[in-house]
């Protein structure tokens, strides 16, 4: 009797931390577009960066429930970090990758400590002040990044010494898609660990979570460390592929386009960010090829409808509809938590 | 008999209002301790000042003899000091499952573990059956919280402070609020809570205090206003006045 319950309890525990056949198909058509689509590698791999930093966002925002308004400033630094280096004669992309994820870590290990106090309102305008901070500082020391100019003469070496970057975006692409499937794996990874569901905890109850012995500020800091070095990794690959910085990767429309990808795909869902990344280029790049002065209303339209109409209720009718088409699958899909992942 | 909890001269004050006066106050190993008293007592008060969630003006506060007064509140808990609240404290998105195996995973120090897939562990899941038996949450562990009945959501708050093997539990008005028809599960698993746990109840069901109790202080203006056993409690006519309309044995 016991047994079967420890059973139990083990399998719908460890349930979460499966691989559902939705989620491969994702994975594999993203590589199948290596292949199938080469002439819209450029748009591609800008699409998978955007995704890689509202993952990044998500991290925070949907795990941990720290809202940002100031997350390119992250994004900005990494891709600083890697721009300068590669202009300076350290070309390996991998080591800026590195470096660029060190540096935003240690920039929100720092900046955590202000963020963390205080409430919502207190933490959108910290965030937004760090990022305008930022912002003026690249702008002002043109010694170092070009300023107004931007950042340039960066060239890159070879990706391990083996592939040269394209003009096609081919390489741009592939690495791109392969780091963010890694970093991918590890966010997966932790919101299904016990760490993941302490970050729940205490998005949906911080109070609660600390009767239960979590220190929720030591947890917190955790977050937004690593949600800081993903956003560098993201700001780095827009350098290292694009071979050009400027002040746009610090600018506050970075910040609010992401915290709008990541609402269209979805918060609190891993996939959000890539989805609502997908959403959003094709959607500016329809709208603004139908209409080019005016796609930002539709945008602007369209995250209206998503938030008023409410995400959660649209793919919740979109998911009964599933469920009444699939039938016999129902029983087994989980009554919750099946888009926590 | 050793102490499990004990304030000395713990005072709070709000601005001009002295929430809490002075009180010393112990609580016996494995005692069945009932905090009673009328509304504004600041029975409340003395929990949060218990728990570290506010801070005292001045005395101190100890848990099986160690010094507490200045601890966070997560490390009172990692020390063996959990509460319930008197308002439901629920993760509501989350399962039963989850809440408890959150629980446990943090005693046992696993909430750092950030690479291990939840309920991989044979010690964590055997402990999860054994208080979801315990708090007969078996048959809704995979329900979400927010659905669960009332009187089940109010086990499951007592599972949770349960699940942080405390040796001292602070259970804020367990029975408030639950329906008849649920109450009884309720106070039979209140009542199975094992003797090596030390519980303080702060109540104001008198059923509740006198069936669960073995020793009884009476808070009255933040200050402690008497304390004895259930029957030189219940008898002395200075607590019926102070109860008015709130008759004792009703």
């Amino acid at each position: 009797m016991s047994t079967n319950i420890a059973d139990y309890v083990r399998t719908t525990l460890v349930r979460r931390g499966r691989w559902g056949i939705g989620e491969i198909a994702f994975w594999l058509i993203a590589a199948a577009t290596l292949y199938f689509l080469p002439e819209r590698h450029l748009i591609l791999n800008e699409i998978v960066i955007i995704g890689l930093f509202a993952l990044s966002l998500d991290l925070i925002l949907g795990y941990a429930g720290i809202v940002s308004l100031g997350h390119a400033a992250f994004f900005g630094l990494g891709a600083y970090t890697a721009g300068i280096l590669a202009r300076d004669g350290l070309t390996d992309p991998l080591l800026g990758l590195a470096a660029a994820a060190i540096a935003a870590a240690i920039l929100g290990f720092v900046t955590s400590f202000l963020v963390l106090r205080g409430s919502d309102l207190t933490k959108l305008m910290v965030t937004l002040g760090v990022a305008l901070v930022l912002g003026e500082i690249a702008n002002q020391a043109s010694w170092l990044t070009g300023g107004a100019d931007g950042l340039q003469g960066i060239a890159m070496g070879p990706i391990l010494g083996l592939f040269e970057f394209d003009i096609f975006g081919t390489t741009a692409y592939a690495y791109s898609l392969t780091v963010t499937f890694l970093l991918f794996i590890i966010a997966r990874r932790i919101v299904v660990s016990p760490y993941g569901l302490s970050l729940r905890s205490i998005r949906d109850n911080p109070l609660k979570a600390r009767a239960v012995g979590i220190p929720v500020n030591r947890r917190l800091v955790a977050v937004y460390t690593l949600a800081a070095a993903y956003a560098g990794v993201a700001g780095a690959l827009l350098a290292q592929t694009t071979q050009f910085v400027s002040l746009d990767v610090l600018a506050f429309h970075r910040s609010a386009d992401v915290m709008l990808v990541l609402v269209i795909g979805g918060v609190g869902y891993l996939y959000g960010g890539l989805i609502g990344a997908i959403v959003f280029k094709v959607l500016q790049d329809v709208i603004s090829a139908w209409t080019p002065q005016y796609w930002q209303f539709w945008i602007g339209l369209i995250l209206v409808i998503i938030v008023l109409a409410g995400r959660e209720r649209l793919t919740e009718r979109v998911r009964t509809f599933w469920k009444g088409m699939a039938g016999r699958t129902a029983k087994t899909l989980p009554k919750t938590s099946a888009r926590e992942v | 008999m050793t102490i499990a909890l004990e304030t000395k001269g713990l005072v709070k004050r709000f601005g001009g209002l002295q929430a809490t006066d002075n009180v010393s106050f112990k609580l016996e190993q494995g005692a069945r301790h009932a905090l009673i008293g009328p509304n504004g007592a600041g029975k409340t008060t003395f929990i949060n000042l218990l728990t570290g969630v506010i801070k005292p003006t001045a005395g101190q506060i100890f848990l099986e003899g160690q010094e507490i007064t200045g601890l966070r509140p997560e490390l009172r808990v990692q020390r063996g000091l959990a509460r319930t609240f008197q308002i439901n404290q629920l993760f509501p998105a989350m399962t039963p499952l989850e809440t408890i195996g959150l629980a446990v995973s943090e005693r046992t120090g696993g909430g750092r573990d950030w690479w291990r897939v939840t309920g991989s562990k044979r010690e964590i899941i055997d402990e999860i059956v054994e208080i979801a038996q315990r708090f007969r949450l078996i048959d809704v562990l995979d329900e979400r919280t927010s659905n669960l009945a009332y009187g089940k959501q109010r086990l499951l708050e007592i599972a949770v402070a349960f699940a942080c093997r405390p040796r001292v539990l602070l259970l804020d008005e367990p029975a408030a609020g639950v329906p008849e028809a649920e109450r009884h599960e309720l106070l039979a698993t209140v009542a199975a809570l094992p003797r090596d746990v030390s519980v303080l109840l702060i109540e104001h069901d008198m059923d509740l205090v006198f069936s669960f109790a073995d020793r009884i202080s009476v808070l009255v203006n933040g200050a402690l206003f008497t304390e004895g056993t259930v029957e030189q409690v219940s008898t002395d006519p200075r607590v019926r006045a102070v109860y008015l309309g709130e008759s004792v044995d009703e």
